[in-house]
């Protein structure tokens, strides 16, 4: 079965989307976090499509995406590691509770 | 040869001065005041040598524009140089700036907290008040003048008393929005003061433009507005003043000293070194404007300075009373009349240190300003109150010493224009001496004269020998300049010939 | 003559000044006044010697064939303002500069030695002697300036003399107001000196240097005075609301000259200057500093006559003055307020004299410039009698610890020799014969009634008042009643030490036989000698005057009675008016307080607290607004910012996406 690249595209968009809405209404970091993650692998998705598709004889979209993945893997670390610290100082991880260091 | 000019080392000693500092221990007064009063003294030593050394050339022969002229390219681009020279006036304005320094720094011997600090600021600051007064391009002058005046921010923020935050802050603004003006003014001359056909590079030099002489009537109107109005924010024109009463009040000893002393004399002599000199024809046609603004301070300031409660705002009063003075004067815009202006300069420089000093030690001892709450010192503190009595004797002009030269001259130059604009405008200013009596006459009789006021004040100890020697000091110039003025006056009035020249051209 | 002694004279009492004042502290208080009085002995042998080479050498610098010359002894540049406004300090000797030189000096030895005994136990002993010496100073540089600038420096620093003397007890409140007021008073007048000075040098300065003034400094007294004619004529030529600008300018001297000689209505400051030491009072505010007005408009002379105008308005001003102090002196209860208004009275007698003398040869006047003359005589016996009756009362005071004459009566038992100088020194003032004031009176009433009868009239009048009055005060101290706290307590009141009573016999000796001087002989307005002779009638009136009033005086006070109770009582709101000097004091409180104070300065402080200051903090205040309001969109809240930076983006593309198409 051929599939066209329109059909990995599709999915793609629409995982980043949701990721979009998600960032924008989740008030739960760990929400946002995983709405962040949608994004980012609707990015690599689309390395990987373009890739695939457009230059077949390549690789360097493969290996980005491998990159992505593994730092995307250390920020969540990072991130993860935030909030923790943030529940442990305000008792939630509401991001609107977060404004300590608003002006 | 950079080093070879005797100039340049005013601004290399304060440098050597706040690297000094720098090296000192936070709190090892010892070595901090060692190197303030070496560095001091040897720049009072410099500028009197200076002074001898300029009458002695002058009186020579020599009849140079300016004397011990150098210049060294900085930033060729936009043909910046670090550009020196100076003539009479600057050489006595170099001499009071350091006579103050000198003074300041006994005057605040006992400065806390941050005595270190304190002092690297106070460098600083007068390192870029020298530096203002020995250049001649414009672009270095405006950086010293800013390096003045950033320091004041922080020395009244941090040592200040009372509404301290609030003052600095209004300080630095009103000053930063004149220097915006006065930058305007500034890159108007730069970009229109130069010949467009001559093939020559744009010039920052006061020299040079002066000589060019070719900005048209148009733009020399709405750079003279911004320029002087620049200038005259700092040298307290109605109704730019209102910094100086919460900023003097507020200032620690020294750096009232230092500011109405020195600093508020950067406006007036940048007003006629930069607006009335390389806009010769739009002084002569826009002067009554400032006459009118200026005329007002001086009758303004010296009724706000009757009701006045707290030492330190009559006196800021009184200044904004007598720069109006230094302002007016420079804008008759003749040779008597100009002469005047800086001697009044020279005299309020003097004068008003003393009186900042003098308050200091007295608000240092009884904890208030107020003088409601004091009385009698003159039984407490003899000598401090004696020497209060000559400052305000100098305030209201009595003869013999510098307060009465200046005005005088100020008078009698100023009474030469004989149109019935200015000479109402002169009689006005003339009533300032009653006004200037009244309010001085009623601090000393509150303050130094009458029943002691409060018990607690009996205790109180006399001048300790650095306060002495501050205001020793300032007593023996304002009575140098009282008894002999005429040597300075020579000098002056020479130094004003190129001015009044142009002056006469652009009518 | 070398100019050795004329600086000298100057430079002594400066040096002095300085010594005691700086080192003055550490001395004892019997160096201090040793020194002070030595040095001033010194001055005044100097003094007289310049002031008899002056007048007996026949030098030709000093006397032409008979006319006496001015003659400046030197001249040094001090200020030069302009080439023509040069300011000099100098040394100018002529008789009225050698006649003051004298009284001067004179006055001052003795207010020196009086006070070594009248001063003895109050603290600032040295202080004392140094303003003493600083005020010498300044008053002999005011005589003997060659310039009218020089005379403003050092008017200036007699002011400030005075203001340090009547505040010598600093501790007193009244002292210390009554000094500020008296040198606020006295600045105000010299403001019109000043802008009178500036008129009159800038008219002259600015004349033609190939003209007659030549290129001299348009400050110098004998160039004005020589060239009144030309200045008036040519130079000052214009004029300002219809009348010559030289009018206005030597008008605007002569109010310097009101303030300084405490002519109404500038005289408020005079009878509280009375809370300095009483010797003080009879140095400056009696025989010496006070006559500055009457001196300028004797320097100034040929330039008040060239414009009449002015000189008229010297009479009126004087005329009024005279009637008016000496009607308040007769309604004070302090002695020293007593003598304070009559002495106002008499300066504005000197004052009517000057302003009735002519210059030049008048047609049925027998000789034009008595007045000027007798002017400069009455100054010269006023000074010593007026000197002599303030030492008097120092000595009264000394004695009972009261200015009020309501403590004293019946005083000639305990203290005969103040009694027997206070005597001479009424009777010299009252203008009885033999006495110096009978001689000057005479003449300056003469000159009077040459100008006008009204003005003789008038004033012949106020001299009968001041008869009146000086022996209504001479009654109450001396006479009326014993007091009887006297009587019952031990201290009894006693004449003063030999310090104090010497002055006062060697005042009154000279009271008994000035008016003998020929004066006329040494100092009249042209330097020309001029034979004094009793005028007759004027004599015979005014002694007639005179003694009826004395004979009042008597009536009404020589015993304790109830007819000045009486005469009180005939019109009370008078007696009070006049006892509180017809409310002047109330009226310049007024406007000076209310209306000025309260007003204007109050007004003025308001209008940059708030109006000036309001838009600076108001510009502060309004960025601080917008700054607010923006910040707004600084929410911090992530989900916001991503919104806008997702439609941010969008709409960008949009915007590319249509630019492309």
């Amino acid at each position: 079965m051929d599939l066209d690249m329109l059909w990995y595209l599709v999915p793609s968009v629409i995982m980043f989307a949701a990721g979009v809405y998600g960032f924008m209404t989740r008030k739960n970091m760990i929400a946002m976090l995983i709405s962040l993650e949608l994004m980012l692998n609707a990015a690599d998705l689309n390395f990987v499509v373009f890739n695939r598709f457009l230059f077949p004889g390549q690789m360097e979209g493969m290996v980005f995406t491998l990159f992505a993945i593994a730092i995307a893997a250390a920020e969540t670390a990072v991130a993860i590691a935030i909030i923790v610290n943030i529940y442990r100082a305000i008792g939630n991880t509401d991001v609107n509770d977060a404004d300590k260091m608003k002006y | 040869m950079l080093f070879g000019n005797i100039l340049i080392w005013f601004v290399i000693v304060p440098v050597l001065m706040l690297g000094g500092l720098a090296l000192c221990g936070q709190n090892n007064m010892k070595a901090i005041l060692g190197v303030m009063v070496t560095c001091s003294t040897v720049l009072l030593g410099l500028s009197i040598w200076l002074t001898c050394d300029f009458v002695a050339q002058r009186a020579a022969g020599n009849t140079a524009e300016m004397l011990w002229m150098g210049s060294w390219m900085w930033y060729e681009p936009l043909n910046i140089h670090l550009a020196v020279g100076v003539d009479g006036i600057s050489v006595l304005m170099l001499l009071l700036t350091s006579i103050i320094v000198f003074a300041g720094t006994f005057a605040s011997w006992k400065i806390n907290p941050l005595p270190k600090n304190f002092f690297l600021w106070y460098s600083l600051l007068s390192t870029g008040v020298y530096g203002f007064f020995i250049s001649i391009d414009m672009f270095t002058m405006f950086m010293f003048y800013e390096v003045a005046l950033i320091p004041m921010y922080l020395l009244i923020g941090v040592w200040g008393t009372g509404r301290k935050e609030y003052s600095a802050m209004k300080l630095t603004l009103m000053l930063m929005g004149g220097s915006a003006f006065l930058m305007l003014g500034l890159l108007g001359i730069y970009w229109h003061g130069t010949p467009a056909d001559a093939g020559v590079a744009n010039t920052w030099n006061i020299l040079e433009i002066s000589h060019y002489g070719c900005i048209d009537y148009g733009w020399q109107n709405m750079l003279f507005i911004f320029t002087f109005v620049g200038f005259g924010v700092l040298g307290a024109m109605f109704p730019f003043h209102t910094w100086s009463p919460d900023g003097h009040a507020c200032a620690p000893t020294a750096v009232s000293m230092l500011h109405a002393g020195v600093l508020m004399k950067l406006g007036g002599y940048g007003c006629f070194r930069i607006a009335i000199f390389l806009l010769p024809h739009a002084a002569n046609e826009l002067a009554w404007i400032f006459i009118i603004l200026t005329g007002i301070s001086i009758v303004y300031g010296a009724f706000s300075a009757c009701v006045q409660t707290d030492l330190k705002y009559i006196n800021a009063y009184s200044s904004v009373s007598h720069c109006g003075m230094v302002l007016f004067a420079l804008l008759m815009l003749n040779q008597t009349a100009m002469t005047g202006g800086i001697l009044q300069m020279l005299s309020h420089g003097l004068m008003t240190a003393l009186f900042f000093a003098l308050i200091g030690m007295i608000y240092g001892r009884t904890h208030t300003r107020d003088i409601r709450q004091m009385g009698g010192l003159m039984k407490i503190m003899p000598y401090l109150g004696v020497c209060y009595m000559i400052a305000g004797f100098a305030s209201l002009g009595l003869p013999g010493l510098s307060g009465f030269v200046a005005e005088m001259t100020i008078f009698f130059g100023s009474f030469e224009n004989a149109d019935m604009f200015h000479r109402i405008f002169v009689i006005a200013a003339t009533t300032s001496i009653v006004i200037t009596a009244v309010y001085i006459l009623r601090v000393v009789g509150k303050l130094i004269l009458g029943p002691v006021q409060d018990e607690h004040h009996l205790s109180l100890t006399d001048a300790t020998w650095w306060e002495r020697l501050a205001t020793v000091t300032l007593i023996v110039c304002l009575a140098g300049i009282g008894f002999f003025p005429n040597w300075l006056n020579d000098s002056i009035q020479n130094s004003f010939k190129p001015i009044v020249d142009a002056l006469a051209q652009a009518i | 003559m070398g100019i050795t002694l004329p600086i000298l004279i100057l430079a002594i009492p400066f040096t002095m000044f300085l010594i005691l004042g700086i080192v003055g502290v550490k001395m004892s208080r019997k160096l201090a006044g040793i020194l002070g009085i030595t040095a001033l002995g010194a001055v005044a042998v100097m003094a007289y010697y310049v002031a008899f080479t002056y007048f007996f050498s026949g030098d030709p610098r000093f006397i032409v064939e008979g006319v006496r010359q001015q003659c400046q002894l030197f001249d040094v540049t001090w200020l030069a303002f302009t080439d023509r406004l040069v300011v000099n300090i100098g040394f100018l000797l002529d008789p009225i500069s050698a006649m003051m030189l004298v009284v001067i000096t004179t006055i001052s030895f003795m207010v020196h030695l009086y006070s070594w005994g009248y001063m003895e136990h109050e603290p600032g002993f040295q202080r004392y002697y140094a303003f003493l010496a600083l005020f010498t100073f300044s008053m002999l540089g005011l005589v003997v300036a060659t310039n009218i600038f020089q005379m403003y420096i050092f008017w200036e620093l007699v002011g400030v003399s005075s203001y340090l003397l009547i505040g010598f007890f600093y501790k007193l409140p009244s002292a210390v107001s009554a000094s500020k007021k008296a040198f606020i008073v006295t600045r105000f007048a010299d403001l019109f000196m000043l802008i009178g000075i500036l008129v009159l040098s800038y008219y002259v300065s600015n004349a033609p240097a190939d003209g007659p003034l030549g290129s001299a400094s348009a400050f110098n007294f004998l160039m004005l005075n020589s060239n009144a004619g030309v200045i008036a004529n040519t130079v000052l030529g214009a004029t300002f609301m219809s009348g010559s600008v030289l009018t206005w300018a030597m008008v605007l001297i002569f109010v310097g000259g009101m303030g300084k000689s405490a002519m109404m209505p500038l005289h408020i400051w005079l009878p509280d200057a009375m809370e300095g030491p009483t010797p003080v009072s009879a140095l400056i505010h009696a025989a010496t500093m006070v006559v500055a007005g009457v001196y300028l408009v004797a320097r100034f002379f040929p330039l008040y006559c060239i414009v009449p105008d002015s000189l008229t308005f010297i009479t009126i001003v004087g005329a009024i003055t005279a009637f008016y102090a000496a009607v308040v002196a007769c309604a004070q209860i302090d002695i020293k307020r007593v003598l304070a208004f009559s002495t106002i009275s008499q300066i504005a007698f000197m004052m009517v004299s000057l302003g009735c003398a002519y210059n030049q040869p008048i047609e049925g006047v027998h000789y034009s410039g008595l007045g000027y003359m007798a002017g400069m005589f009455h100054l010269f016996t006023h000074a010593m009698f007026k000197a002599l009756l303030f030492l008097g009362a120092g000595a009264l005071i000394h004695a009972v610890h009261s200015n009020n004459y309501t403590e004293m009566g019946g005083l000639r038992k305990y203290m005969p020799i103040t009694h027997w100088t206070f005597l001479i020194g009424c009777l010299a003032i009252a203008g009885i014969w033999p006495f110096s004031g009978f001689f000057s009176k005479d003449e300056m009433l003469a000159a009077m009634f040459n100008r006008h009868w009204f003005w003789g009239a008038w004033m012949t009048m106020v001299a009968g008042l001041t008869a009146f009055y000086m022996f209504r005060l001479y009654y109450m101290i001396f006479w009326w009643e014993e007091n009887p706290k006297y009587a019952k307590s031990g201290h009894k009141p006693h004449d003063a030490p030999w310090q104090m009573s010497l002055p006062l016999i060697i005042l009154a000796a000279v009271s008994c036989v000035a008016g003998f001087i020929p004066f006329g002989e040494f100092v009249t307005f042209n330097g020309e000698p001029y034979h004094i002779h009793i005028e007759g009638s004027v004599a015979a009136t005014s002694l007639t005057v005179a003694v009826v009033s004395i004979a009042l005086a008597t009536f009404m006070y020589a015993r304790k009675n109830n007819r000045p109770t009486m005469v009180k009582n005939l019109w009370p709101a008078l007696w009070t008016a006049a006892n509180r000097r017809f409310y002047w004091d109330e009226i310049y409180m007024f406007i000076t307080h209310k209306i000025i104070f309260n007003i204007i300065c109050r007004g003025i402080a308001w209008f940059d607290r708030h109006i000036i200051d309001g838009t600076m903090n108001g510009l502060a205040a309004m960025t601080n607004f917008f700054s607010v309001k923006i910040k707004g969109m600084q929410s911090g809240y992530i989900q916001t910012y991503v919104m806008w930076y997702f439609f941010g983006a969008v709409a960008l593309a949009v915007i590319t996406w249509l630019c492309l198409l």
